[in-house]
Order: C-alpha cells, then structure tokens, then sequence
C-alpha cells in the first residue's frame, strides 16, 4: 500500500437543501501539487473548508501519514499542519506582515511583545523563500499577489505539511502567475503537499502532478496529469463531450452605438474607437495597461479629463455613472464579489435588483413576474442553486459570479462591458457563456468585452483593441486577430 | 434539463406560509413575549385588565414610532441618536406656536416638518462626506440639546389648547390617538420594507453599498430620506409625549434613542445592516414595553428597574444572537 500524506474519503457533506459532497476522496502525497477542478459549485471549496475545519463534515474520514485525525475547528487542522489559503484573503490590513504572521501567536518576552524577534523571525522565512518584501511593511499597502505570498510565508511559519490553495491564480497577472508557481515549487521541494484549485485548466500541465477531479460532490477521477489532457478533464467535469466551445457567427453590425473620441483620465490617454450594434469589440492588453480604467472613464466611474462619448449619437455625462446606466449600458465589474453583490439577501433578490420596476408598481408586487423573471436567467445562466430563496452567501464563488451577469442580462441593455467575463467561471458553463454572447450580439446588442484570456479575445471578437500603458496601441480587424500580433503591440518591445 | 428545472423551480407558500415564516425568523422573540406576558399575568393582579393594556400600548406608542424608522436606517448601515434631543427640539416648536395662539395642526405641521428638516440635514451630511452616522447625529443630538435648553431658559412651557391636548391624550371610541398613529407608523413602514422599490433599495444598501451603487440604486437620496423619515417620526413623539404630559418639558427624550435601539435590535435586526424587518421591531417594542410596565406594577424601585431592565435586554439580544449564530454555523458561514 503507498504512503500519502493525507487522504479523504467517504466526505459526506449536507446543507440545507444540497448535498454538497457526496463521499468525495482525495489522496495527496508529499511533495506533490494536486489538483482540484470541477463544475461552480462541484463541491472544491466545502471539501477544502472541511479539510482546514470550517465546517464540520457530516460523515467520512481524514488520515494524515495513515493516522486518522479528527478535525473540529481551525485549531485542530492547523495542529495536523493544514493551511488553507483561501480565495478571499484574510490579513489584517494596517497590520505589518510580520504581525499578521504572527497573529494570535507573537513571540513574548516579559510580558511584552517581542518585535524584534518577530520581525527578524518573519523575514528569514520571507528570505528563506526568496520573495523580495520587507517584514515591516504593512499589509494594505501589498497588492494581491504579495498579500497571497505573505500568507504562504505564514503557512510555511506554521510548519505546515499541508498547504491547499482555492483558486489562487483567479487575480493575478501572468507575471505574478510565474512568481507564485515559483513559489510553489520551492514549498514542493520542501516536501510539502500542495492542493490547489483552478479553473484555469492550461495551468494544470504547468504546476500540477496529479488532479482529482470532482462532479456533484463525487470524485469521478484521480489521475497523474501526464497521463491525461484537457478534453478528457473536461468530460470528466461536465459529463458529456464539450465539442464547440466558442460559438460566434459574425453578422454584418449595424449602427454606431457608441462613439469615443480623445478621451483621456488619469489614467488613460487619448482613447478613440467606435463599437457597432452586433458587433463584439474585445480588449486586450496586459493587466494595468489601462483596459479597466478606459471604460471606468467612459462610464464616468473614473474621472474624465478630456473627451468626448457618444452613445447613439448623444453625449454621456462625465461625472453621473447612473447616466450611462439608464441610457441602456449594462457595466459588469471585474471584482464581481465586492461591487456586484448583496451577498446576506437571495438569488431572487440579486437577479431583480435593477428591474423591480417591472413587477413593483407602487406597494403591488407581482411575485409570480418576480419568480419568473428569475428562473429565466437562472436558466440561461444555468445558476446552480438549492432554489431561488439561497442567500448569495451560500452559493459557491462561480454562481456568485453568474447571478451578477444575470442581474444585468435581465436590464435589457443595449450595450454590454463585461470586465474579465469568465474568471472564475468552469469550462462547461463558459461555453454556455460565449453562445449567450453571440446571441446578444445577433440581437443587435453590442459587447465590450476587456479579458486577459487571448482565446476568448481572439474567438470571439469582431475586433479588438490593444492597448498598452494607458494607451490604444493597435485596432486589429476581423482578419488579423492572432496571438501573435496581439501580444506583439501589448507587450513593450 | 431535469436538473435545471429543479434548481430554479418555485413553489408558492402554501396557506399559513406566511406565518410559518413570520415564527421562523421571530421564533426567539415570540417565545420570550410570551414568556414575560405569562409571568406578569401570574406575578400581578391587574396586568391583564384592558385598562392595563391599553395603557401599555399608549406607552408604548412614541417608542414604536422612532423605531420603526430606525429600523430603516439600521437595515442600510446606519444609525441614529438624535432622535430624543429631536422630540425635544420639535416638541418645543409646538409648544411655544400654541402659546401664541397659533391653531394646533399648523403647530403640528411645523413641528413634524421641523423634525424633518434637521433629520435630512443629518442624512445630507452623512451622505455627502461619508463622515460616520455615528458621530454626525451624536453631534446633532447634542446641538439640538442644547438649543432647547437656550431657547426655553430650561423653562416648563404648560400647554392650554384643547386640540393639542385631544392629539395624544384623546381617544377614538376606546383606542388612544397615540395607537392610532402607531399602528399607521407600522404598516407604512412594512409597505415601505417589504413591498416597495425603497425598501429592496434599503436592503440593498445595507448589504453592500458599492453593488448598490453600481446597481444604480441612489444611496444618497436614501440616506437623505431614512434620516428625515426619523426625525419626522422623533417629532411626532415628541408632540405625543408633549400633549400627553400637558406640557413641554426642556428634558423630553433623554435616552429615547436608546430604547429605540435596543428594540430594534431585540427584534432582530443587525447593526450591521442588510438585515432585519418592522415585524421584529414591533416585537422588540411590546417586550420592552411590557417589561417597563410589569416592573412599574410590581412596584420595583426605579434604579432597580433600569438595572433589570438591562440585563434582561441583554439576555435577550444574547437569544437571539445564538440563534443566528447556530443557523450560521450549520451552514459553515
Ligand atoms: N454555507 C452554505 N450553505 C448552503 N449551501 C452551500 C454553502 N456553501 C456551499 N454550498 C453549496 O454547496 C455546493 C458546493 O459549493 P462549493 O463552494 O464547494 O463549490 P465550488 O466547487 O468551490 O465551486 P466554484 O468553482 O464556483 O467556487 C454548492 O451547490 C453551494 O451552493
Ligand atoms: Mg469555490
């Protein structure tokens, strides 16, 4: 029999109105990076809250080195050497790294506090992985992806033997990408076993030796990745052959629905494209090349300086965002968690939220239009959800994610920016994704689409935008989208 | 396809649904209502008489009305604690216009406006700097306070007019005005929660404000109306207490914010915001209130029922809280 690090089996887990894991197993050796995929809300995050003693599993048995461990809580995972890093980070933001290391734990010396040694202790482990930050520094001031190396370090500092990480790469830039895999493969090197989530299915080939893959709660397979590719994955995920992943049949646009002309912001420089009717424009560029703050000015969420917006011919308030709304622009932000939704109140709740005015006249609310309205796009979505009355909160991170995209489908707008549309979002459920994009699009509704991903850029696109340090390096037309000629004017060279 | 019709279908409450929901949610309060209610019942002679509770819901009416506002400022994120020095402020306006000979409803109508005017202006600042509601209407408790107090030379101004005393003393048929105008206060505030596009705006804004702004929702315009609807409320109180006590006291409402507070609170409503609802409230109130006035009919020495009344407010609130706390816990949140 081999030796793992840590298995899982028979993961029994029950919320009201789901069974969210359904006997899961997962068996991880040292020195491996395992990963885990599966459909929104197949069940990866609860067996990881189950592993670090989030919530308590209903049945099932977990053994670290062939030792069964009981784990009621936090402290007990972390005394079995379990770190969770979670997808929403947890430090303390005016609090320096080396405190929120030390949290709850700081070393004493009669009676006080002992920084000294916390913040040479810190460091050497920060040094220790080789990561350029400085113990003393303080939190709110780190971006994502050195808050998420910080809490590796603080993993690392708690002898952990078992890191597991939920959908790390979800906001970082590529180069971040590199930094964090490099990190990871310095704590594999150390023997540590490593659990990590992605939707991301090019990453696996990279980073991971083996994946368990997860379907309604049960493990449907477990393979070394060598032996298996990216289509076999996916019809393990989704349970039926996923053939045509981008659906797009170009039609000729019609009119100029919006108009930009020399708009510059703080952060922008002198933006001009026009989008059609029908028409699809992507942007493309590096993350912070200004494609986000380019439609924050046009909305009128960022500051505009100089410029001018036309949307069907008339000109768009600069400082009123709700203007461009009630003209018909749907805007769906890139941190879709933090500014798109209420997260204590229901599907139904968060679907209709902007278009109550078609079942709420005065104090009459029609709930039969209301529940209708909201299956519709849960449908068209395909929300997973135990039934329309689940708190946000319950539904796991993609749903979250697809209830934003519905909210704003069902305000009928006649433009579209969609900021990062898929992130997050599992293969099966982005394809529905890319039809329903087409389909809009053949509506007559014309889509901004700003991605970091190329293929959704380059397949989906009528046009696109690169852009580069706050400006539009290159309009590339229908024929000329390629790889290569978008990285070639996104890239500094 | 199967799957999918089941995750989005919708079953219609069945008869009673209403109520099954309303005892879920309220099921702690409910429970402690009536335990207080059998206790007093058992522990005193005259509880029970109708006389009695009548006069537990005239007491209790002035408190109602600030709370019930509260209620909709606590559900987006605020809070309010002007609301004793506004009954004060607008109690006295009454006061010194109906001395002067001034008609009783113009007297009324600009004491309410009054009371409205100061509460946007809160919710205007509070709006438009983002400075804490906390801190923005303890300033304002306080300059209001002491506004009175230069204005009236902390003088009692007794009042004469019949139809001013008719407002809160008077009856219609057995019913005091007060509770009349309570129970109005309560279902405007239940069709403003639970039936308007307000309300879901409210909750909304309490439950995270940058996606209701992105949602088009105009939080400031809410902020603006929760706290002008609050000091409309705090003055209605105010002319209540006022012609109820035949007088206009430099004192009135010291402390009302905080009995308002708690009830809302007690009735299950967050301080967090994004959560909560009037019916609560209504239940906070009456447990409040029957706790005042059991602990009046049991004859307790003042001091001794501030005392009491604290610490049962507090096992009340700790309750329901556990009862939050274990639903939230089987659900791993
Ligand atoms: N606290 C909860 N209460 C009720 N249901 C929950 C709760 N947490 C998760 N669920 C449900 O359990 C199921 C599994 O959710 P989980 O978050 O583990 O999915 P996931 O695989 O991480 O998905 P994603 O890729 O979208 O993050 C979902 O159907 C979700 O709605
Ligand atoms: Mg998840």
């Amino acid at each position: 029999m081999e030796n793992y690090l840590l298995e899982m089996s028979g993961i029994h887990k029950r919320f009201p109105g789901v069974h969210a894991l359904k006997g899961a197993q997962l068996k991880l050796r040292a020195g491996e990076v395992h990963a885990l995929v599966g459909e929104n809300g197949s069940g990866k995050s609860t067996l990881l809250n189950v592993l670090g003693g989030i919530i308590s599993k209903d049945e099932g048995e977990i053994r670290i080195n062939g030792q069964p461990v009981s784990i009621n809580g936090v402290l007990d995972a972390q005394r079995a050497g379990i770190s969770i890093i979670h997808q929403e980070l947890v430090l303390v933001p005016y609090l320096s790294i080396a405190e929120n290391i030390y949290i709850n734990r700081e070393p004493m010396r009669g009676g006080r506090v002992d920084y000294k040694t916390m913040y040479t202790t810190a460091q050497k482990f920060i040094d220790d992985l080789g990561l350029s930050l400085d113990a003393r520094e303080k939190v709110v001031r780190l971006t994502i992806a050195q808050q998420q190396m910080v809490e590796i370090v603080k993993a690392v500092s708690f002898n952990a033997k078992i890191i597991a990480m939920d959908e790390p790469t979800s906001s970082l830039s590529d180069k971040e990408i590199d930094a964090l895999f490099h990190n990871i493969r310095s704590l594999k090197a150390r023997g540590i076993g490593i659990i990590y989530i992605s939707h991301r299915l090019s990453e696996l080939s990279t980073i991971a030796d083996t994946v368990t893959v997860l379907r309604d709660g049960e493990t449907v397979a477990a393979m070394p990745v060598a032996q298996t590719n990216n289509d076999e994955i996916v019809r393990l995920m989704v349970g039926r052959e996923v053939t045509n992943y981008y659906t797009r049949t170009y039609n000729s646009p019609g009119e100029v629905l919006l108009d930009v002309k020399g708009l510059c912001s703080p952060k922008v420089e002198d933006v001009s494209f026009t989008l059609r009717a029908g028409e699809i424009l992507g942007i493309a560029g590096l993350v912070g090349a200004g494609r986000t703050e380019t439609v924050k000015a046009i909305l009128g969420l960022d500051q505009r300086t100089k410029g001018e917006i036309l949307f069907l011919g008339k000109p768009l308030r600069a400082k009123d965002p709700m203007d461009a709304y009630r003209q018909g622009i749907a805007y769906i932000p890139e941190n879709r968690r933090e500014e798109g939704i209420i997260p204590l109140q229901t599907v139904r709740f968060n679907t209709t939220l902007k278009v109550l005015q078609k079942f709420i006249h005065g104090i009459r609310v029609n709930r039969t239009e209301e529940s209708r309205i909201t299956a519709q796009y849960m449908n068209q979505l395909s929300v997973k959800a135990a039934s329309q009355l689940t708190r946000l909160q319950n539904l796991s991170g993609g749903n979250q994610q697809k209830v934003v995209i519905a909210s704003w489908l069902a305000t009928d707008p006649k433009l579209i920016i969609m900021d990062e549309p898929t992130r997050g979002i599992d293969v099966g459920a982005k394809a529905e994704i890319y039809a329903l994009m087409n389909s809009l699009a053949q509506q007559g509704i014309g889509i901004i689409m700003i991605s970091s991903e190329l293929p959704e850029i380059i397949n989906m696109s009528d046009r696109v935008l690169v852009m580069r340090e706050g400006k539009i390096s290159k309009v590339l037309s229908r024929d000329q989208i390629s790889q290569e000629e978008i990285m070639k004017y996104a890239v500094n060279i | 396809m199967e799957k999918e019709k089941k995750n989005t279908e919708f079953k219609m409450p069945k008869m009673g649904g209403g109520l099954r929901s309303f005892l879920t949610q309220y099921i702690g309060q409910v429970v402690f209502l009536l335990l207080v209610f059998l206790f007093l019942s058992f522990a005193t002679d005259n509880f029970l008489s109708s006389q009695n509770l009548i006069n537990v819901m005239r007491q209790i009416s002035t408190n109602m009305y600030v709370s019930c506002a509260l209620t909709m400022i606590l559900i987006c994120g605020g809070i309010d604690l002007s609301t004793g020095s506004v009954m004060a402020f607008s109690g006295m306006i009454a006061g010194f216009l109906s001395l002067a000979g001034v008609p009783f409803w113009i007297c009324a109508a600009c004491s309410l406006l009054a009371g409205a005017a100061v509460g946007f202006v809160s919710g205007f600042i509070i709006s438009s700097t983002n400075l804490p509601p906390f801190i923005v209407t303890y300033s304002m408790q306080s300059i209001l306070r002491g506004t009175v107090y230069v204005i009236t030379s902390a003088n009692v101004l007794r009042l004469t007019d019949e139809a001013f005393l008719e407002f809160g003393g008077g009856s219609l048929g057995f019913i005091p005005w007060p509770v009349v105008y309570m129970i109005l206060v309560i279902i405007a505030t239940y069709m403003i929660l639970n039936l308007s596009r307000l309300g879901r705006h409210m909750y909304a804004t309490g439950g995270n404000v940058k996606a209701a702004e992105f949602s088009g929702i105009r939080v400031k315009r809410i902020r603006r109306f929760i706290y002008a609807a609050s000091g409309t409320m705090a003055a209605l109180s105010g002319l209540v207490y006022t012609s109820r006590n035949t007088s206009m006291q430099p004192a009135l409402g010291t402390g009302m914010e905080m009995d308002a507070i708690a009830a809302v609170v007690l009735g299950g409503t967050s301080m967090g915001g994004g959560q909560g609802g009037v019916l609560g409230t209504v239940l906070g109130v009456l447990i409040i209130g029957f706790i005042n006035n059991g602990l009046n009919l049991l004859r307790m020495n003042s001091f001794w029922q501030y005392i009491c009344k604290g610490v049962v407010i507090l096992i009340a609130v700790y309750l329901d809280d556990m009862k939050n706390k274990r639903m939230l816990r089987a659900t791993g949140k």
